[in-house]
């Protein structure tokens, strides 16, 4: 078998591990999905009436014109949430033996990163996939069209493909899972100072720069067109720039540390 | 001799040096392990036994000096070296959220090994390390040594002919330490050349045909078991005295004397002479010592002898 067959190999082997990983360890996957599920019912039914009516435009929005502002900043707290449980997961593999034995193996050694960013993409996916189904049945409204659907996914895709890296990197540079499971909440709470559950535009000036400009918010914004049905161009190139810049930041700090982080 | 690689030797190790800041860890070590034997590096925390294994599993990259493993150098030709070795590492390396058998299915998987294969190497190793019972329980819930066991299985998987141990049994009690001892002892007899490292002497007088005496990064001396022994030509004589005023004293009193003053006792060396003996009695007042005895050599005494320090310094002692 050529190197190129090992790698794929030693990659779907290690995805198997980490799959049942997620299977021993029920809770974790619960809680990391439970949060932003929580966060969706909490703005929808406690705050949703008062926030609807501050919408901008006329007539004042309700209820599920809020459920549907605020999906978007949803699904980016979404994949912000299972991404602490990646980093904590690569703190705890950093803190047990089992890192130096792979490393004294002769195998690929991409494999160990790759199937944990492989696993935690399909435990995204399987949270985006309930918090999709919840904002549905609580009556989230989109004009989106089959290809902007695509689009859609697409872009999550590679968000979480993008915040996967970089929280790879985090766990690998974390010296213990605690830790770990500390540094990736700024990204839970980032979708807040942003475009996610209020406009920008009612930020006072400090505040609403630093909301226009940081990258959560050309994402969020993207999801909004996209989900409305009227993609902005403009919004989605940067949220793709922004995908790109953070997973590749991740994914060349991870290598790093990978490389030279002894496990002790 | 690095590079005149001959069919025998699995180890050669020469010059090899690594710092951490202004600390150098290993400060220049030469060695040589014939394959088909057992090495033991023996030495206290912090002497760089640790870090000589990492380097020789290709974990770490030494600063200077060459090592060739299994006949590739560690640096240039690591992926050969890794095929070729099995590391069971000072800290778990088992996949608690895994069962026994998982973990070794793992490490099949991971060392390529056909489908066919796998099976009959895994159910082999469950029942050699007497984990059958506990296969399909995650090994969270198993025990330090049952833990251990399943370590070295691991390491075991794809059939390694040179194997790192790592202080093996630190942490273990008693049973469990001469049950992986006889495992060692097996795996020698099939062949397999083993490199451990201890802070036990009596582990390395079990198990190893050499012995490299590691102190403060270097290599102070090495040799069989029996050539260490001889390096000391006598035992020790242990005094036990009445107070601790009394060990001072005698401390003070005799060249070479050792105090250990809570327990009371003063150690000296002795060359196992009748006449020694007597001079040492007719120097001590009665009532300074309650009691006495005269220690056949052991390496507690070549450690002494050899590092300056006893090795009473190390954290616990191998229960006898």
């Amino acid at each position: 078998m050529s190197t190129a067959t090992y790698a794929v190999r030693d990659s779907a082997t290690m995805l198997r591990r980490n799959l049942k990983h997620m299977a021993r360890y029920p809770s974790m996957t619960v809680m990391l999905v439970g949060q932003p599920l929580v966060f969706l019912l909490l703005f929808v039914y406690v705050f949703g009436g008062t926030m609807g009516a501050g919408l901008p435009g006329a007539p004042a929005g309700d209820r599920g014109d809020y459920l549907t502002f605020i999906t978007p900043g949803i699904l980016m707290m979404t994949v912000a949430s299972v991404s602490i449980g990646t980093a904590v997961l690569v703190a705890t593999d950093m803190t047990n033996g089992i890192i130096d034995r792979f490393r004294t193996m002769a195998i690929a050694k991409s494999s160990v990163l790759t199937g944990r960013v492989l696993g935690a993409m399909i435990q995204t996916a399987l949270a985006l996939a309930v918090i999709f189904g919840v904002a549905i049945l609580l009556g989230l409204k989109t004009a989106a069209s089959a290809p902007q659907w695509l689009g859609l996914v697409g872009l999550l895709a590679l968000l979480s493909f993008a915040m996967t890296w970089f929280t790879v990197a985090l766990g690998l540079a974390s010296p213990d899972p605690e830790t770990a499971s500390n540094l990736p909440m700024i990204f839970v709470l980032l979708p807040f100072v942003g475009s996610g559950f209020v406009p920008v535009e009612s930020m006072p000036t400090g505040l609403r720069w630093f909301a226009q400009h940081q990258p959560f918010t050309p994402i969020m914004d993207a999801f909004r067109g996209l989900l409305a049905g009227s993609p902005d161009g403009s919004d989605t190139l940067w949220a793709i720039g922004w995908c790109v810049v953070i997973g590749l930041v991740g994914y060349l700090w991870a290598r790093r540390l990978y490389r030279t982080r002894a496990a002790h | 001799m690095v590079g005149m690689t001959t069919r025998t030797s699995a180890i050669e190790v020469s010059g090899l040096r690594k710092s951490y800041g202004d600390q150098e860890v290993v400060a220049g070590v030469d060695l040589t392990v014939p394959a088909g034997t057992v090495y033991a590096l023996l030495g206290p925390n912090g002497a760089g036994k640790t870090t000589t294994v990492r380097i020789l599993s290709t974990l770490l990259a030494a600063d200077a000096g060459a090592a060739r493993v299994a006949g590739y150098d560690v640096r240039r030709e690591a992926d050969q070296v890794r095929a070729s070795i099995g590391v069971t590492g000072q800290f778990s390396a088992v996949d608690e959220l895994l069962t026994g058998r998982e973990n070794l299915r793992l490490m099949a998987d991971l060392g390529h090994l056909d489908r066919r294969r796998t099976e009959t190497v895994v159910e082999r190793l469950l029942e050699r390390f007497d984990l059958i019972e506990a296969a399909d329980r995650r090994a969270v819930t198993y025990s330090g040594g049952m833990k251990r066991r399943l370590d070295l299985a691991m390491t075991l998987v794809a059939g390694p002919r040179l194997i790192f141990l790592d202080e093996p049994t630190t942490g273990l009690d008693p049973r469990s330490r001469r049950e992986l001892w006889g495992i060692v002892r097996e795996l020698v007899a099939d062949g397999v050349t083993v490199f451990l490292t201890t802070q036990y002497l009596e582990e390395a007088d079990q198990l190893a045909d050499r012995i490299g005496v590691l102190d403060g990064g270097r290599l102070v001396a090495e040799g069989t078991a029996a050539e260490l022994k001889r390096l000391v030509p006598g035992g020790h004589i242990e005094l036990r005295a009445a107070d601790s005023e009394r060990v001072a004293e005698l401390a003070r009193r005799l060249p070479g004397a050792n105090p250990n003053a809570p327990a009371l006792t003063v150690t000296l060396p002795h060359d196992g002479s009748l006449t020694e003996l007597r001079r040492l009695l007719d120097g001590i007042d009665d009532d300074a010592v309650t009691g006495l005895a005269v220690h056949a050599p052991d390496l507690d005494d070549v450690f002494l002898a050899l590092t300056g320090h006893p090795t009473d310094e190390l954290p616990e002692e191998v229960p006898v």
